[in-house]
């Protein structure tokens, strides 16, 4: 029984009977399995990224025409405050950190778990109560006053109710954000298998440590603005209202002190999926890991000082101004990085045109249309034209749709033979994405224009002149919301039925790959061992056989046996070969 | 293989948190007061950002305090400082009897940091009592007890994972020189507060 037998079985597939989601039931209880706490994200985040849908047709319906027809003005404010914040606190923020997060980190990092499995139950419990309690404020006057909440306006007595609700909902998501980021920060910290250093961790890891030191340093400040402002809304102070001497601007940068690297939060880990699915279906190494990496820590510590630039014409005073349009363009540098990386990552690569990589070549070309546009309104005079008009609608739309939830498509196509053990349907999922693609430009394109030739955002009536684009918007979003059923219908049909799927299907190198599909309870049968870097496509003869090559005598790479040329530091008390190997406990072997 | 690896696993492993009950996760060091020493972080944020609110309403206003309202006492807060500076140090001291297995030395410093705790909450709650001006009075009386009022909250959980921690020590084995996860994560928590209590009398009464 030698330690070397033990490292060529790392990827030995677990028994059916130990693998992952034998009893359903486990899925609506408070377990404590990394997995079943990202499927159960995945899935919760889903209902309420369809429920938000449905909000978001209530409104597009509504702006079909010109008049008011569809929901009554109050209703139309409603639908258009919860839907937003459903979008981004219930469907992106913790699908992205919460599932894909949850699912993969310990998997990537080699872990049987996160650091505080019952914090992540917990972590996770928060967030259907608050949802439920989000949605269940249209029976008593939803909250109109937008994901923003700005007072004086969240302060009116008609939906004082909704308001409050929308508070506590958010105060209670918000929580469940940054006890998720405590347990990320350690478990990426401190739970990496041995031989693991900081740069032979999967993108996707970095992405989330950067993400969730941002959640934890931003979120925090949210929670102390709603604090403040639900004084004012239930006690009757003035923090926030002129009329008592307070002062609603500095809401306004409390709240944007969170919610700005909010949409850091919601891109970076996209970005960091993207950077594991982009090399695999490219068969190519990925271009500058060290730069991606870094960037998105570049990214987390610069989305914390560019906040005003959402208060451009809140009365910010010029000099501010200059400071946070010169830092917010500053950020399209890391962003820049990135996408150049990804574009010299796929270029003369490989190339497997599935489901996956179209989404995510869909999350590239779409997302940079969102930055463009965002270092757009990052110029304070042209902010200053476009500020609250449609044109933000479109900006935002293609960051969050174009960028983030293209992004969710894209890994969920990719981890889904790994998360359920079956394959997805590829032609189907091809239809999901041409769907998608042409709804979502049709849906938001044309929102730049409207925004330019000034239709204000979040008023449910409009000057006839807009009505012709407003209509194709629509039509856009009905497409948008049809795309949503083949892949609803591909996802179930296929968890149900779908043809089983290999341990490694698309031949990744990341450790999530290098066990059984679904992964069996504490992941790895022995102990994982990094026999190569993540994204070592390309170096060395890859047998399709195996999943990773352990030695090839003629391979310069490879020639040393597994761990050795490809591991920079590889660590002495797992090496390869019992003779290299050194007892911990004993520095003389 | 599966022998061998979880040993090797073992002897890399110092402290061990949980055996490998059930199939289910395994041991690995005990991280906890690391998670503790992060969500501090977080917690120390809302205060910031609170702290920040009130210097912005502060450096806009025309007069702070506005006219008319009196000053704030700082005798009795300057008192309620003392204790709880001094109070940090106390519970120092069950940390270091723990460490020793001195589980009544525990107790005893722990009684002592909880009852300086409830000196400073009832020196808080006189102070509430007796003051001239009420939460709504003006926008200076609501920072004053939001923000105080906040603070007195972790002062009472602080004070209640006290508590909690004297109540297992019923088992005289709970708490041990290997095994005092509770004692030294109440201990961080109560010098967080003590620090915050500190800014913010220097914000509150002091500036």
């Amino acid at each position: 029984m030698t330690q070397a037998q033990l490292q060529e079985s790392a990827s030995f597939a677990a028994p059916s009977s130990e693998t992952g989601g034998g009893n359903w039931r486990e899925y609506f209880g408070f377990s404590t399995d990394h997995k079943v706490i990202g499927i159960q994200y995945l899935v919760t985040t889903f209902v309420f990224f369809l429920i938000g849908g449905v909000l978001a047709e209530g409104l597009r319906t509504e702006l079909a025409t010109p008049e008011s027809d569809f929901v009554s003005p109050e209703l139309y404010n409603g639908l258009l405050t919860v839907h937003a914040t459903v979008m981004i606190f219930l469907w992106i923020v913790p699908g992205l950190t919460g599932g894909f997060g949850n699912y993969l980190v310990p998997l990537m990092i080699g872990a049987r778990d996160m650091a505080f499995p019952k914090l992540n139950a917990v972590a996770f419990w928060m967030i259907p109560p608050a949802g439920i309690l989000l949605l269940s404020s249209f029976f008593f006057g939803a909250a109109g006053a937008g994901w923003t909440s700005y007072p004086p306006l969240s302060l009116l007595d008609e939906t004082k109710i909704g308001e409050a609700i929308w508070i506590i909902s958010v105060l209670l998501l918000g929580t469940s954000s940054i006890l998720g980021a405590v347990n990320f920060i350690v478990t990426i910290l401190k739970m990496r298998l041995p031989g693991m250093g900081f740069f032979q961790m999967p993108l996707f890891c970095w992405a989330m440590l950067a993400t969730s030191a941002l959640a934890l340093v931003a979120t925090p400040v949210l929670a102390g603005a709603l604090i403040l402002l639900s004084f004012d809304l239930l006690a009757g102070t003035a923090f926030f209202n002129p009329t008592g001497g307070g002062d609603p601007v500095v809401y306004q940068h409390m709240f944007w002190f969170y919610s700005h690297p909010a949409v850091y939060i919601m891109i970076l880990p996209a970005f960091g999926l993207i950077s594991e699915i982009l090399p695999v279906h490219s068969r190519k190494p990925i271009f500058g890991y060290a730069a991606i990496a870094l960037s998105s820590c570049a990214i987390s510590f610069l989305g914390l000082v560019v906040w005003a630039h959402h208060m451009f014409t809140s009365g910010t005073p010029d000099w501010l101004r200059m400071f946070f349009m010169v830092a917010t363009m500053v950020i399209a540098v890391p962003t820049g990085i990135k996408v150049f990386s990804w574009l010299a990552t796929i270029w003369g690569g490989k190339l497997r045109l599935n489901s996956a990589m179209l989404f995510a070549m869909g999350f590239v070309s779409m997302f940079v249309v969102g930055g463009l546009s965002g270092i757009m309104v990052a110029a304070v005079p042209f902010d200053i034209h476009v500020h609250d008009t449609y044109f933000i609608v479109a900006h935002l739309h293609y960051v969050f749709f174009g960028g983030s939830v293209f992004g969710i498509y894209a890994a969920l196509y990719h981890w889904f033979p790994k998360i359920t053990g079956h394959m997805l349907n590829e032609t189907w999922g091809k239809i999901h994405f041409v769907l998608t693609f042409i709804g979502f430009n049709l849906t938001f394109l044309p929102m730049h224009k409207l925004g330019i030739e000034g239709m204000p955002r979040r008023i449910a009536l409009y000057d006839e002149q807009f009505a012709g684009l407003n209509l194709v918007c629509t039509i856009g979003s009905y497409i948008l919301a049809v795309s949503t059923i083949p892949f609803v219908v591909n996802a179930v049909w296929s968890w149900i039925k779908g043809p089983k799927a290999p341990d490694n299907p698309w031949d990744g190198l990341t450790l999530e790959w290098m066990t059984s599909s679904p992964p069996p309870v504490e992941n790895f049968r022995g102990e994982p061992v990094l026999v190569t870097g993540p994204y070592d496509y390309g170096v060395g003869d890859r047998s399709t056989e195996v999943d990773v090559p352990f030695s090839d005598a003629q391979d310069p790479a490879l020639a040393a046996g597994p761990g050795s040329a490809l591991r920079a530091d590889p660590d002495p008390s797992v090496a390869l070969h019992a003779d290299d190997r050194q007892d911990p406990g004993n520095s003389n072997p | 293989m599966q022998v061998s690896s979880t040993s090797l696993k073992a002897e890399l492993n110092h402290s061990v948190v949980a055996e490998h009950t059930a199939g289910h996760h395994a041991e690995h060091p005990d991280y906890r007061l690391l998670g503790v020493l992060v969500f501090l972080i977080a917690e120390s944020m809302i205060f910031l950002g609170l702290f920040a609110a009130y210097s912005t309403f502060r450096l806009v206003a025309e007069s702070w305090p506005p006219v008319g309202t009196p000053h704030l006492e700082v005798l009795l807060p300057g008192i309620n400082t003392l204790v709880l500076i001094s109070s940090s140090f106390v519970i120092h001291k069950a940390d270091v009897a723990v460490k020793k297995d001195n589980v009544p030395g525990l107790r005893l410093w722990f009684l002592a940091t909880i009852a300086l705790g409830v000196i400073f909450l009832a020196g808080q709650v006189y102070e509430y009592t007796h003051l001239e001006f009420g939460l709504k009075s003006n926008l200076y009386a609501s920072t004053f007890y939001v923000l105080t009022g906040f603070h007195g909250l972790h002062v009472l959980v602080g004070v209640l994972l006290m508590v909690g921690v004297l109540w297992r020590t019923r088992k005289p084995d709970h708490y041990s020189s290997q095994s005092h996860f509770g004692v030294e994560a109440t201990e961080l928590y109560w010098h967080f507060v003590d620090v915050i209590w500190i800014l913010l009398f220097l914000l509150l009464y002091i500036w």
